[in-house]
């Protein structure tokens, strides 16, 4: 049935889906924080090469951009500032790792299940051309036009939020300094 | 690569076997993992299993729809990933690590 499943697809959707699926293993399987970022942003690279397979090259652009470039490179510096590493990576027990396999196939056998009917239910009109900045912009700034003013006050929230809460506190500053300068 | 043999020797249940195979290691991620950190990138993991599928279905349909949904769940990821580092940031300042099962000052 396997076999059956991957004979005869397309090779690039094959190699691309392959490096996903192993770097997205990586990603969860690896104690070491950092190379799971690596390793995710390689994941991020080729699900791009899958937009640009579908014909979803703005898309394929942003994923790059957005993910790969900025949220990553977000949380390089934050294991960077943070000094983490393998040594302390938190240990979980060997029983956890089993439940969490057993939840995981359990949904995707669910998953699997109930969407795989669904290609026989949509209609295949392919267009060439909705994946690109022409299109897409002329629906995002007519139909979706609030969800995307909405979207910049997400945006300014977001980053005033984040800017808060980054912040040192003046006082437990202040406190601290004293304490560490005077033992007594 | 022509992307038009794609779309005619290629069924989209692929592409939902795919996502759906991302989205799960995305969740054993969550569910094993104990870093707080590792924790927002594999709901990272998650939200780009969905957007594979929302693309896969508007290329297929021929419909934006999908595509616009995308981005805006870029969006909402990007402004997450802010907010959550510096949650993230703040408590170990606190905690001194990053360890979820230390986090347990609500505990009443």
């Amino acid at each position: 049935m396997l076999s059956a499943l991957i004979f005869g697809l397309p090779i690039g959707f094959l190699v691309f889906s392959f490096i996903t699926i192993l770097c997205a293993l990586y990603v969860v399987t690896n104690d070491n924080p950092v190379f799971s970022v690596l390793a995710l942003i390689l994941t991020f690279f080729s699900i791009s090469a899958h937009y640009v397979m579908l014909n979803a090259q703005f898309l394929a652009v942003v994923n790059l951009i957005v993910y790969a470039g900025a949220i990553m490179v977000l949380f390089l510096f934050v294991l960077m500032l943070l000094n983490l590493s393998k040594e302390n990576e938190p240990k979980v027990k060997y029983g956890w790792h089993f439940a969490a396999v057993f939840a995981a196939g359990m949904l995707l056998i669910i998953l699997a299940a109930s969407l795989h009917k669904s290609s026989e239910q949509i209609m295949r009109n392919p267009a060439q051309d909705i994946g690109m900045v022409k299109s897409l912009g002329k629906v995002l700034f007519t139909d979706y036009l609030v969800p995307f003013e909405l979207s910049g006050i997400l945006f300014l929230a977001a980053m005033v939020g984040a800017v808060l809460l980054g912040k040192r506190d003046k006082n437990n500053e202040t406190e601290a300094r004293d304490s560490s300068n005077n033992p007594s | 690569m022509n992307t038009d043999s794609i779309f005619s020797s290629l069924d989209i249940s692929h592409y939902i076997y795919l996502s759906s195979v991302l989205f799960c290691i995305g969740l054993f991620g969550v569910l094993t993992r104990r870093n707080a950190i590792v924790l927002l990138m594999c709901i990272e993991l998650m939200l780009n299993a969905v957007n594979l599928l929302f693309v896969a279905f508007s290329s297929y349909m021929g419909d934006s729809a999908g595509q616009l949904f995308v981005f805006f769940i870029m969006v909402v990821a990007a402004a997450e990933a802010a907010v959550g580092l510096a949650i993230i940031v703040m408590i170990y300042r606190n905690v001194r690590s990053t360890d979820v099962g230390l986090f347990d000052k609500l505990k009443g």
